[in-house]
């Protein structure tokens, strides 16, 4: 591992990565992009981002064996950052456009918002709330604005996991969380000033 | 509780805003990635480009002006105007956007949308109705039509069931526009707006008719949107971004603190 730990985003193919570099460049990380598995196991944090479908996702990864690489940098301790499907995917499986298999970091599944009046995709602010203790959440208060687009949610098995919550319709978890694996299903590099603190929150992990 | 949203509309040409934006203490009121940032800055929850360009390197123009914006600004925009085929929807998205509006493309090809949804997914791609009351104006049974090209141009569409198509295809969002009320400053179409949002499930952001600050609200409450668009009245400085919402705010719609 590098003496200054190096922030790696890891492209599969799916998404918005400029965004997210730029965010984290703004807040004084020095991000990477790669597609390269064994970059993803040297690397000493790592951001999973991701827009799209679950299955794609979750195809593109195993292709590539970038999913291997990911679950042994957990294991190793790295800190991970899962944003938006890119949360949905350390879950175990997920119901959406039939079941498939997640990277299984933290038990439990994705579940599609199906309330009756319920407009989906759940798209635009809301508030985070319940916010457990943890780093990530340094500087921001419980109540605060982050920026959602999306369609399904987690649900993780254990309780302890759940970092914090947002209701849309109902309670759903918004940011997850076991041991060093983080996720957090709204958009911290298009919520302003909380998106921004967020991440530097996790740079100094 | 999700927050209801205020989306400045931007028109850009050949990279410049066009119409130009009263901003005072800007350096260039043409450029966009200044007049984003100046939105981002006051607090708007989203932003919208129209692009209008018509040269021949338009893809290259927009691509460049896109990736500006991107490097610019920490809020969500949407890029519409002219996107005709699966590249050009990516060579947006690649270059930052968060999300494309399809109009043309979507009805000459509304196999595109199913495609984009699928492929993108749903959360990027928004399809833009421009609705005009059909003849005879008829209050008790309003019908619709959807045009393009500026409303020049009448599609054999009924507004509200293609909006509804467009949503069962995988549209994530419906931005609707009055074309009666484009640029009439009298307010939105929210009959036309309650319509829609009753008929489909995905958000609808109401567009066309802005003049005041109640006309907001009304798009909320009567017209059952969960976004606004609008141009001229922050454009013209008759108002920012915060009175707006602080007004809003007192009406009794969530909105995000600025």
């Amino acid at each position: 591992m590098a003496v200054e730990a190096e922030t790696l985003i890891v492209d599969y193919g799916m998404g918005n990565l400029r965004s997210v570099e730029k965010a984290l460049s703004a807040v004084g990380g020095r991000p990477r992009v790669s597609a390269d598995p064994d970059a993803v196991r040297r690397a000493g944090r790592l951001i999973l981002p991701g827009v799209g479908a679950f299955g794609d996702a979750m195809g593109n990864l195993g292709r590539t064996g970038m999913d291997e690489a990911l679950r042994e940098a957990a294991r190793d301790g790295v800190p991970l950052l899962g944003l938006c499907l890119g949360l949905q995917l350390l879950f175990t499986h997920s119901e959406e456009f039939g079941s498939h298999l997640g990277l299984g970091l933290i038990p439990g599944k994705v579940r599609a918002f199906r309330a009756p009046g319920l407009r989906v995709p759940h798209i635009g602010w809301n508030q985070v709330e319940d916010l457990r203790p943890d780093h990530l959440f340094r500087g921001i208060a419980g109540g605060s604005y982050f920026y959602f687009v999306h369609s399904l949610y987690v649900e993780p098995d254990r309780g302890e996991h759940v970092l914090a919550r947002t209701t849309y319709g109902h309670a759903f978890c918004s940011v997850a969380g076991r041991d060093n694996v983080r996720g957090a299903q709204f958009h911290p590099e298009k919520s302003q000033d909380n998106g921004k603190r967020l991440l530097e929150n996790f740079l100094a992990l | 509780m999700l927050a209801k949203r205020i989306i400045p509309c931007l028109d850009v040409r050949e990279g410049r805003v066009v119409k130009g934006t009263h901003f005072v203490n800007l350096v260039d009121a043409g450029d966009p990635v200044e007049a984003a940032a100046r939105y981002d800055a006051e607090g708007a929850d989203e932003l919208v480009f129209l692009d209008i360009t018509a040269s021949s390197d338009r893809r290259e123009i927009v691509t460049r002006m896109v990736r500006a914006v991107a490097d610019r600004i920490f809020i969500p925009f949407t890029v519409g105007g002219g996107l005709r085929t699966m590249e050009d929807i990516q060579a947006i998205l690649r270059a930052g956007a968060d999300k494309v509006s399809l109009n043309t493309s979507a009805i000459d090809n509304p196999g595109l949308i199913t495609e984009a949804a699928r492929y993108f997914g749903s959360q990027c791609i928004v399809v833009a109705v421009d609705a005009r009351r059909a003849s005879p104006w008829d209050e008790g049974r309003p019908r619709w039509e959807v045009t393009t090209h500026g409303g020049r141009v009448r599609r054999p569409l009924e507004a509200v069931a293609w909006a509804a198509e467009a949503a069962e295809r995988g549209a994530g969002e419906i931005l609707l526009t009055s074309m009666d009320r484009d640029g009439t400053r009298a307010g939105y179409d929210n009959v036309l707006n309650r319509r829609v949002a009753e008929r489909v499930g995905v958000p609808v952001i109401a567009s066309g008719g802005c003049g005041a600050l109640e006309h907001l609200a009304d798009a909320f409450i009567e017209g059952r949107a969960s976004a606004v668009l609008a141009a001229s009245i922050f454009h013209f400085g008759n108002h920012t971004i915060a009175e707006a919402r602080r007004y809003l705010r007192a009406r009794g719609i969530p909105m995000r603190p600025a």
